[in-house]
């Protein structure tokens, strides 16, 4: 399981083979509460057994999207269609929908195969299957030593993995996740993002993944969906997402960007830092900052050059420097650890672009 | 209330302080737990020494025989489990209901369930016999109804501890998207997880209703708090003996649903019995 993998599966669409996962779509839904626009006109459609996360800061909507899905919340207008079937009026009960919470949620009075057993039994299925397959699921989870354990007895990672096998256990059409992960620590994180991706690929299961962790939808979303607002602003592999972004929210809130102040002519280029490029997408009015990755970026020890660099924070085998240019403008450029030796905070340096169509934004 | 489960979430999110503390009481604080604890327990226990003396042995085995006490005593069994089954049918699903739709009249519904506490029990019973139908007066279940009012403080305040001493959204959410409709959601999730408050809730309201004599000699009835009263008048001793009776009765009743209770939350880790509060248990220790 890697990153690779990730967005090998985003490309080869027409490749992937036929499974239970379920055609999801959601039409412009709509909804608020009192004043607050929490979806305003979403559209999103995902693939069957594909896993999209939907990204995006505080407060724009993801939740709400997601308990629409579910059947928890219901939408002022818009349509809800799994497999081409309008389920608008199908109570949660009834969706076959899969969900892991952001809060524990195993049920305290049952024991893990219980808690996993759960939806089996709902669905009236002899007791010799349901132990069976709850007691598979919570193998494939790797919590097969802990069957008999209550809540109270496994840790925070313990519990989402419980959990995560409860939704499993009753093949949803479509699996529901709303940061899982974000009570967990780093390392525990690091390891069920795996463990997520690696069972939702071999299940191939309908996935909505709903973070505001970037690396977490990049690292795992066959298509990661940014949302802002209410409104889903660009849906794109993690690779097309990062390379190119639609907009400047997007482009900003995926990996890091500098903004650098510019001049823009006449005829759609802008000049920065002595070079002259094509914009593309948007082109606001008035005074504008071109937006820049780090690893766009070249720098070089120079007496007498644009800027002074400032902090040198080593990351392995990059490490990124922050150069402190004329304006007040702070840029981070990434250069290879092995050439970083030169710019110790204090150099004077040259902070030059390589040559590539950039996006713009209206200067703050 | 909630300063209590707060309490415990506190000392033990402190790492080392329990521990710390413990054995610092250990050293220096004991002998004055001690102190204060037998000084408690004089304060209680010599009334009911000179009870005890008071009333003599003997008396102990004749009350049983006395006309009356037979009937006043089942009265007030009966009157107990009537008024515990309504307030816990009334009660239960009122306390969810709020805490799930109406989260924000969770402070209202406080301030009207203290109610009964705050208006005096006779100005209570004489509105409630204006306005009670004909057909129930003098049965007693018109007593358990008004009970049920008495206890409404006590029951709603274990529900609303029970209900916050696990995340009844969540839980709930999760059953439903497993495909559990609300009946089977209530029995097989909510039900199981509120069994401390709803013991809780039963304590409360069977001991006060086993202890209850001012709505009771008004609306003239002879429950077992009444008869031993007027039974005073005529028997001095033997009506000591019956009140202690009466009291090692409700203490044994009510050690033992405590108890019951607190094997059960043991067994599946979760809060204890405290009356007023469910002390919660610390979640998903991290791995
Ligand atoms: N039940 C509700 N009542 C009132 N407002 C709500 C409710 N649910 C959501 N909102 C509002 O709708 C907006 C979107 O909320 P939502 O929970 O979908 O955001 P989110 O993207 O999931 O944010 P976060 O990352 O913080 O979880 C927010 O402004 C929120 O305050
Ligand atoms: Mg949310």
């Amino acid at each position: 399981m890697s990153v690779n993998t990730a967005k090998d599966a985003g490309t080869a669409e027409a490749g992937r083979p036929n499974g239970t996962g379920a055609r999801v779509s959601l039409q412009n839904l709509n909804r608020h509460f009192g004043a607050t626009r929490a979806l305003d006109g979403l559209t999103l459609e995902i693939e069957p057994g594909e896993l999209v996360a939907l990204l995006g800061p505080s407060g724009c909507g993801k939740t709400t999207a997601l308990r629409i899905l579910a059947g928890f919340e219901i939408a002022d207008s818009g349509s809800v269609t799994v497999d081409g079937r309008d389920v608008s009026g199908v109570p949660a009960a009834k969706r076959d929908m899969g969900m892991v919470f952001q809060s524990y949620s195993l049920f305290p009075n049952m024991s893990a195969l219980d808690n996993v057993a759960f939806g089996l039994r709902m669905r009236k299925k002899g007791t010799a299957e349901r132990r069976a397959r709850a007691g598979e699921l919570l193998e494939m989870v790797g919590l097969a030593d802990q069957v008999q354990q209550y809540p109270h007895q496994l840790s925070g990672g313990q519990q989402q993995r419980v959990a995560l096998a409860r939704a499993l256990a009753i093949e949803p059409s479509v699996l529901l996740l709303d940061e899982p992960l974000s009570a967990l620590d780093a390392k525990v994180r690091l390891q069920l993002r795996e463990q997520i991706r690696a069972l939702q690929q071999r299940l191939h299961t309908t996935t909505l993944f709903v973070t505001h962790d970037q690396e977490e939808a990049l690292s795992m979303a066959d298509r990661v969906g940014v949302m802002r607002s209410g409104k889903l602003e660009q849906l794109a592999t993690p690779a097309e997402l990062y390379a190119r972004p639609a907009t400047a929210f997007v482009a900003e809130f995926v990996g890091t960007m500098n903004r650098i102040p510019g001049e823009a002519d006449g005829d759609g280029r802008i000049r920065v830092l002595g070079s002259t490029l094509p914009i593309t997408g948007d082109r606001p009015d008035g005074p504008l900052d071109a937006l820049i990755r780090p690893e766009e970026l070249r720098i070089a020890a120079a007496p007498g050059g644009n800027g002074i660099v400032t902090i040198a924070t080593f990351l392995g085998s990059i490490t990124r420097v922050h150069a402190l240019l004329s304006g007040d403008v702070t840029v981070q450029v990434d250069v290879p650890s092995t050439e970083s030796a030169a710019l110790s905070p204090g150099t004077s340096v040259r902070v030059t672009v390589a040559e590539a169509e950039v996006l713009v934004t209206g200067r703050q | 209330m909630a300063a209590v489960a707060q309490g415990t979430q506190v000392a033990t999110a402190a790492g080392d302080g329990p521990q710390r503390r413990r054995e610092r009481t250990r050293d220096g604080f004991t002998p004055w737990r001690w102190l204060i604890l037998i000084l408690a327990a004089i304060y209680f226990l010599l009334p009911l020494y000179a009870a005890l003396k008071f009333a003599g042995w003997g008396s102990f085995g004749s009350v049983v025989h006395q006309s009356g006490f037979g009937d006043s005593l089942w009265l007030s069994v009966r009157l107990a489990i009537i008024t515990t089954l309504i307030t816990l049918v009334l009660m239960l699903p009122t306390a969810v209901y709020v805490h799930l739709r109406l989260p924000r009249l969770r402070r209202l519904m406080e301030g009207i369930t203290i109610l009964p506490i705050v208006i005096p029990p006779v100005v209570l019973i004489v509105g409630l016999l204006q306005i009670m139908p004909g057909s129930l007066k003098g049965t007693p279940y018109t007593l358990g109804l008004i009970y049920v009012v008495l206890a409404m403080p006590f029951a709603y305040r274990s529900f609303d501890a029970g209900l916050r001493a696990f995340d009844l959204k969540t839980l709930t959410e999760a059953s439903n998207s497993l495909g559990a409709g609300w009946p089977a959601t209530l029995w097989r999730i909510v039900l199981p997880n509120l069994t401390t408050a709803m013991l809780s809730a039963t304590v409360l309201t069977v001991a006060l209703v086993l202890g209850e004599y001012t709505i009771a000699s008004l609306d003239l009835f002879q429950t077992f708090p009444v008869w031993i009263v007027v039974f005073d008048q005529t028997s001095g001793p033997e009506s000591v003996a019956a009140s202690l009776l009466a009291l090692f009765v409700t203490w044994i009743f009510l050690l033992a649903i405590t108890m019951a209770g607190s094997r059960q939350a043991r067994r599946s880790g979760r809060g204890e019995v405290n009356l007023f509060s469910v002390s919660r248990r610390d979640p998903g220790r991290s791995s």
